[in-house]
């Protein structure tokens, strides 16, 4: 019993002691006088490996998403004759959930994973190490630029990603199906309260960018430098980032959406 | 820092583990300024941990590593990278950022520390590319290159910044006879040119002999042996004889830490 309990305290220690790790490790990254133009310049090219190419899976699966919402909708909504809510329905889902939180589950698979074996591969043919011989930190230099691209990144695709859904249900609902264009635009228009809806999901994705990136490149910091490590690595960071975005959401719905 | 001494790096009871298992144990180690230093031993001793030490990438469990009057291990971070500005290390892997092409992998150092325009740069680069024979190679990617040019591109890098002293780990290693007797000539010439301060780690025993003023030699944790290169090919010293003569038996081991082999086969 108390052997249990001790084993217990020391793998609370160990993982309080891993996420100071990860806190200390960003911090140094991030803070420190800022060489403007050459930050900027790194930034836009991470911006673009990774932002840019998760454009194409966001958008797919955004139409795909949309479509089935409007689909699904539809003949849920039309058995209580209330199919010209499918609008507000289909907007609310999107904005408040499904965009902020699938997005980052996309991101994570698609530019987390990316990062941390970009990462890790530098560390295991001492690309990293080459550079702190060089003189140059490569907190600064590597991780830096990377966790503001996918910070910067991540919203405005969670933001893509809505609109192009919200564009796949109408097609599916008004051009197929048959909603009324006018119903489904208006109803949106009037239940969709910006502040409530819009910028609380952007909150959203603000926080999960920042939570995924942030695993992302400790876990390739810390991988192992073999294949191997590399590998686990990758794995950690979706697996550990989509359990990360699933369970905060759950905290941040209670704390936006909560008291209704 | 006001006179210089001759001593540019001094290494005093060192000692390094791995987990529980030293790597070094008690080293005294001397780098003369404006001299090249070999630093040769068995693979596996901790050659390479050796100059991780003096870079400042590992720290010692004791010891001190002082590198123009200062202790390595005690400096802080910003220090620490602004002493490195000063280094130039051979990476025994190369290391080349392999995103850009070998021009910019030596451009880097250049662009990242100083202020010079970019026809200046250009000059400088296809200096260094020309200084290892690979000025004809510049616009490769590093996947494009063989492995023992990817180390010349690396040292063409290393040596970018002009810095005062500069770590070889293994250059001889995969490189044919001319590229190595040009590689000889091209450490010498730098060292003596630039009056540099030349560390050349390697087991290449001849090529090792051949170009450096003053040898160490290391093994099981310690420094065995130490002298010029005459004095080295001359000694008397069961350990150091046998590993400058390749000799597989005696007191060297050629093998890693293991328990007796009955043990292990029983
Ligand atoms: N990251 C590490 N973790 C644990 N042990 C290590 C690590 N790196 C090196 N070692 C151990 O330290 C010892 C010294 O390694 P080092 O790379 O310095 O050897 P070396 O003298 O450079 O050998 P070589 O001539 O083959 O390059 C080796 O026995 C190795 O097992
Ligand atoms: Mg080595």
């Amino acid at each position: 019993m108390i052997r249990s309990l001790q084993r217990f305290g020391h793998a609370g220690l160990s993982v309080c002691a891993k996420f100071g790790w990860a806190g200390l490790f960003l911090v140094s990254a991030l803070v420190g006088r800022p060489n403007v133009v050459l930050g900027f310049k790194l930034l836009v090219k991470q911006l673009y490996s990774v932002g840019v190419f998760s454009l194409i899976i966001i958008v797919v699966s955004g139409l795909f998403i949309g479509m089935v919402l409007g689909l699904q909708g539809y003949s849920i909504l039309v058995d209580f004759g209330a199919e010209s809510a499918l609008g507000t329905m289909v907007s609310l889902t999107l904005l408040r959930e499904l965009g902020p939180v699938v997005a980052a589950l996309l991101f994570a698979g698609r530019a987390g994973s990316a990062l941390t074996a970009e990462i890790g591969l530098m560390k295991a043919t001492e690309q990293l190490s080459s550079l702190e011989m060089m003189g140059v930190d490569p907190l600064r230099r590597i991780i830096a630029p990377r966790f503001w691209a996918g910070q910067i990144s991540l919203p405005i695709l969670a933001i893509i990603f809505s609109v192009v859904a919200i564009y796949g249900s109408y097609m599916v609902g008004v051009q197929w199906l048959g909603v009324s264009e006018g119903a489904f635009w208006g109803n949106m228009r009037a239940a969709v309260d910006f502040r409530e809806d819009t910028l609380n999901g952007i909150i959203k994705s603000v926080v999960f960018g920042a939570v995924i990136t942030w695993i992302a490149v400790y876990q390739g910091y810390v991988a192992e430098p073999t294949s191997e490590g590399i590998g686990r690595a990758t794995t950690r960071t979706v697996v550990h980032s989509s359990l990360a975005i699933l369970g905060l959401d759950f905290l941040l719905t209670a704390v936006m959406f909560g008291e209704v | 820092m006001t006179e210089q001494s001759d001593i540019l790096i001094k290494i005093r009871d060192l000692s390094f583990f791995r987990e529980a298992r030293p790597i070094f144990d008690g080293v005294n180690l001397d780098i003369p300024r404006g001299k090249i230093t070999g630093i040769m031993g068995p693979s596996g001793t901790g050659k390479t941990t050796l100059l991780r030490l003096i870079g400042g990438q590992l720290r010692p469990n004791t010891g001190t590593v002082e590198v123009d009057g200062r202790n390595i291990p005690t400096l802080s971070r910003d220090q620490l990278y602004h002493v490195r500005e000063r280094m130039g290390m051979l990476f025994q892997s190369a290391a080349l950022f392999t995103d850009i092409d070998v021009f910019e992998n030596v451009a880097f150092p250049l662009r990242e520390h100083t202020d010079l325009s970019d026809s200046m740069i250009h000059d400088l680069v296809l200096m260094k590319l020309e200084a290892v024979g690979l000025r004809g190679a510049r616009r490769l990617m590093p996947h494009e290159l063989s492995g023992g040019m990817a180390r010349r591109v690396a040292l063409a890098r290393a040596i970018a910044l002009d810095p005062d002293f500069i770590m070889y780990d293994e250059p001889f290693a995969g490189q044919d006879p001319i590229a190595m007797g040009i590689l000889v000539k091209l450490i010498r010439l730098l060292n003596d040119a630039l009056n540099m301060t030349s560390i050349i780690v390697s087991h290449d025993i001849d090529e090792t002999l051949g170009v450096a003023d003053y040898v160490y030699v290391i093994a099981n944790n310690k420094v065995i042996g130490h002298g010029t290169p005459d004095a080295i090919r001359a000694d008397e010293s069961p350990r150091v004889k046998q590993f400058i003569r390749g000799l597989p038996d005696g007191l060297v081991p050629f093998h890693y830490p293991a328990e007796p082999l009955e043990d292990d086969f029983l």
